[in-house]
């Protein structure tokens, strides 16, 4: 019994980060009808301004609380600009294109992300180019070296993992005879719900919230009815990319290890979430979210471990072959 | 009289190829020989691929994962019946036996896992079989990776090195008269109905779910040939070589010659082989490069080089002689 508490606490502590991820992909589909493929690599790139703005604090050697609310913050607005910047440039100027266009792009977006972050450091590559005029007879003028000297030798990070510095001190409480339970998993436990309820608010009490219901349902219609249709899937993007950033320093929180590759596995587990709560519906993503979170957990502990991965991909397959729309999702018939 | 010319054009290829191929074999230097047998490989994938996310208008980006299904499979078949030699034929001739075996048992268990895949995930709207082939692809790594006949991580070496520019230009050759074959039979018509509206195409009776099964069954038998032609050359095969990189490599090539369009894939593989041949030096860059071909191709020319036209379209001397108004 204490394993099976153990699991469910472990469960939902995982489910809350897939269910938060998973609102992203939900949303931007509700409105765009596009997988956005970039999504995960937005969590990722969250957890690296992240821990380069913790670093810039300081916060390794003197956490404190409000080091951590500035790290929060810090990385939501990076997420945010990066998901209005992919949203304006990669995604609008395709939005009367073929569908296949735009998931192309979508595709190209994300490995652009998970591979740039994976080249050296942009002193290391400036270097490398001055060795090569060399190696070509060429001198390097004064300035171009004083320029590469500029340049941040830390970013970008390249391929070997970070560690995220601790926002706080890890304590373990020990409750119901055994169940071991961190500070971290009722404050990520906490912040993922506040937010959760936070979008439930936005989405379905604010004016804000019934555009984007309204665009979801037709975008043509809603336009000619006068909402702002771009601002409306701009802010959408945005406020996907936050939740990811919240996702992303609750993981990083408590997992330390961050690398540019991070945001693939979570990235499609949570779409795989967003699926089987029914893809488009906000309260299925989380319920799905919370499942697979579950899950997953449930899987690893009593089987083999290296199943974890899997168990996401058997679920999708298994969701696409006898209710593709999903738990909470409706019935919907392609039209002409 | 008009079947007979059908056969002879699906025949006349590989009777004209062999002795073509054979003759080039004995003037190569085996660098060359090697460039040009990857060349092969990648226009195999290219075409193969070409017939899913060009013809069908499906997006596939797992194109890797049944390369590593197809390789794995005829390298168990090479190396199980290596030491078996068929009585009172020569060696050499047995030995090309098993990889001709080695190459169909490969293909069939490419088809088998395309089956598999495709048939859950087709069912619905294409965007789904793009994030399903990455999951797959991401499985078949693992799977590989814990299975200890499969070698784990370290692979399979020692492998027999069957392939030569003579397999390697037939495989070109087959899957070319596959694809255009395919392109050019009621079949293939429903493939590009079901491309250019999948609605009105189910309208008109087709069996929209079936043919793009079909077609993606097909493009994973012959991505299974290319891995399978790939690791006898190098002799080596290791869970290394099918990761999503190799997945997208095909992609842009698919995209850069223009999806729907054969002779485009089959430029774009070659030059795209070449360039990366040459630039071993900016190995790491090679992602990012691909990424940013794709968004900018993308915005600037969605429908590749070519779009859905051959080059004899493309080319004005021998535009002239085509009709106006004959379909292509």
């Amino acid at each position: 019994m204490t394993e099976f508490l153990q699991h469910v606490v472990n469960g939902v502590s995982l489910g809350t980060i897939y269910a938060l991820i998973a609102l992203g992909y939900t949303m931007v589909y509700g409105v765009l009808k596009l997988i956005n493929f970039a999504h995960g690599d937005v969590y990722m790139v969250a957890a690296f301004s992240g821990f380069y703005i913790a670093t810039g604090l300081g916060v390794r050697d003197d956490p404190t609380v409000g080091k951590a609310v500035a790290v929060f913050l810090g990385s939501m607005v990076v997420a945010g600009a990066l998901g209005w910047a992919i949203e304006r440039f990669a995604y609008r100027p395709l939005r009367n294109r073929p569908r296949l266009a735009t998931l192309i792009t979508a595709i190209g977006v994300s490995f652009l992300l998970e591979y740039g972050f994976q080249l050296p450091s942009l002193q290391a590559q400036g270097r490398s180019l001055e060795e090569v005029l060399r190696g070509w007879g060429w001198t390097v003028p004064g300035w171009f070296d004083a320029l590469v000297t500029a340049l941040p030798s830390t970013f970008p990070p390249g391929p070997t993992p970070r560690f995220f510095p601790e926002p706080f001190t890890r304590v373990d409480w020990t409750v119901l005879g055994g169940v071991h339970i961190s500070n971290y998993d009722v404050v990520s436990f906490l912040v993922a719900f506040a937010f959760m309820l936070g979008l439930q608010w936005i989405v379905y009490r604010t004016r804000f919230g019934m555009a984007m219901r309204a665009v979801s349902f037709d975008p043509r219609v809603a336009g000619l009815m006068g909402i702002p249709v771009n601002r409306v899937i701009s802010t959408t993007f945005v406020l996907g990319s936050v939740l990811a950033a919240v996702a992303a320093l609750l993981v990083a929180g408590s997992r330390p290890r961050i690398d540019p590759i991070m945001g693939l596995m979570p990235g499609l587990k949570a779409f795989v979430a967003a699926v089987f709560g029914g893809i488009g519906n906000v309260p299925g993503a989380m319920l799905g979210g919370l499942v697979l979170g579950l899950a997953e957990e449930m899987v690893a502990g009593y089987t083999v471990s290296s199943f974890r991965d899997g168990i996401a991909f058997a679920i999708l397959i298994l969701v696409l072959l006898v209710r593709p729309e999903g738990l909470l999702g409706r019935v919907t018939v392609e039209k002409v | 009289m008009e079947r007979a010319r059908l056969v002879l054009r699906s025949v006349a290829p590989f009777l004209v190829a062999l002795p073509v191929l054979w003759f080039v074999q004995g003037s190569l230097a085996s660098y060359t020989s090697f460039v040009a047998i990857n060349i092969a490989v990648n226009v195999i994938l290219a075409v193969s691929l070409n017939v899913v996310n060009g013809f069908t208008g499906q997006f596939s980006i797992g194109h890797a994962a049944f390369m590593a299904v197809g390789a794995y499979t005829a390298a168990l078949v090479t190396t199980g019946l290596e030491s078996l030699a068929i009585p009172g034929v020569p060696a050499a001739v047995s030995g090309q036996a098993v990889f001709l075996v080695a190459l169909a048992v490969g293909m069939l268990a490419a088809s088998v896992a395309g089956l598999v895949v495709g048939i859950p995930t087709l069912r619905l709207r294409g965007d789904y079989l793009a994030i399903v082939t990455l999951g797959f692809g991401e499985i078949i790594r693992v799977i590989i990776e814990n299975t200890r006949v499969l070698g784990q991580a370290t692979g399979i070496s020692g492998l027999p090195a069957c392939t030569n520019v003579v397999w390697a230009g037939m495989g070109v050759v087959l899957t070319v008269v596959m694809a255009r074959r395919l392109l050019q039979s009621t079949q293939g018509r429903a493939l590009l109905a079901i491309r250019e509206d999948e609605v009105a195409a189910e309208a008109m009776g087709v069996d929209t779910v079936g043919w793009k099964v079909r077609a993606f069954v097909i493009s994973a038998a012959f991505a299974g040939l290319a891995g399978a032609l790939l690791v006898h050359k190098i002799q080596l095969v290791t869970p290394r070589m099918f990761t999503f990189v190799k997945s997208m490599e095909v992609v842009v090539m698919v995209v850069l010659g223009g999806m729907g369009s054969i002779t485009g894939s089959i430029v774009a593989a070659a030059v795209l082989t070449i360039a990366l041949e040459t630039l071993q030096a900016a190995d790491q860059y090679r992602m990012v490069i691909f990424s940013m071909l794709l968004i900018v191709l993308m915005l600037t020319r969605p429908s590749g080089l070519f779009g859905t036209r051959e080059i004899w379209d493309v080319l004005p001397r021998w535009r002239r002689r085509r009709a106006p108004g004959e379909a292509p």
